[in-house]
């Protein structure tokens, strides 16, 4: 479970989701979380630094460097969902 | 937990020294440790989380929320900030840091609204301008507890 950056990126995340009208369901969780567990979302939102280490999962990895610009948040959301 | 309460007695400096990406953090944590949410071993914790999967606390630009797992080495969920005197690079694209936030979580959800109201001020660069142009960690206080009146 998360505590600290991946609530921060879910909580922009789910403010995307709302605006963009797409119903989704969105947890935080730490690397070794996502590694086991990640198998059934679409989609993995992270930082940059963290990608390497999520590589091998199906779901689609976005990087995200800036947590607060929620203008790169939806674009890249909208990429993979658009 | 409101914001400003997130945020104890001497849980805030400005002008802060810091010569690397370690020495920021620990700056965080020491001030956890003043303020009475963690004991030391909490700051050695963050450090060991950034040293296996690198500087993902760096959120946003100049903006770092150093933290670790809830743990017996935190006392009371809280937050620090330590605004650095200079930049410092922790090899994230966010590069250069001067605002470390500390983070300390006693459990998974009771930090969940403080960590809400937080990340609504720090979207406002306004904001952050005024933490980054502080020079008292009183004038940090004061601009926490704008708007956060629950």
């Amino acid at each position: 479970m998360g505590i600290g950056t991946s609530v921060l990126l879910k909580m922009n995340a789910e403010k995307v989701l709302r605006t963009m009208g797409i119903e989704a369901t969105v947890e935080a969780c730490d690397v070794a979380t996502a590694r086991r567990s990640a198998e059934s979302a679409n989609i993995v939102l992270t930082t940059p630094e963290l990608v390497e280490s999520l590589k091998g999962l199906s779901a689609e990895i976005i990087s995200i460097e800036h947590f607060f610009d929620l203008h790169e948040i939806t674009t890249k959301l909208s990429k993979a969902l658009l | 937990m409101s914001l400003a309460s997130a945020f104890a007695e001497g849980s805030i400096a400005v002008a802060v020294l810091a010569a690397d990406r370690d020495e920021a953090i620990r700056a965080s944590g020491e001030l956890l440790v003043a303020s009475g949410r963690t004991t030391i071993e909490y700051t050695e914790q963050m450090l060991a989380a950034v040293e296996e999967f690198g500087p993902y606390i760096v959120i946003a630009p100049q903006i770092a929320l150093a933290h670790a797992r809830p743990s017996e080495a935190v006392l009371e969920t809280g937050l620090s900030l330590a605004v650095l005197a200079e930049g410092v690079t922790f090899g994230s694209p966010n590069d250069p840091v001067r605002l470390v936030f500390g983070l300390a979580a006693k459990d998974h959800d009771g930090h969940i609204s403080v960590l809400s109201a937080l990340a609504e001020r720090l979207s406002d660069q306004d904001f952050v301008n005024s933490l980054l142009n502080a020079s008292t960690s009183a004038q940090i206080g004061a601009l926490l507890s704008v708007g956060s009146a629950e």
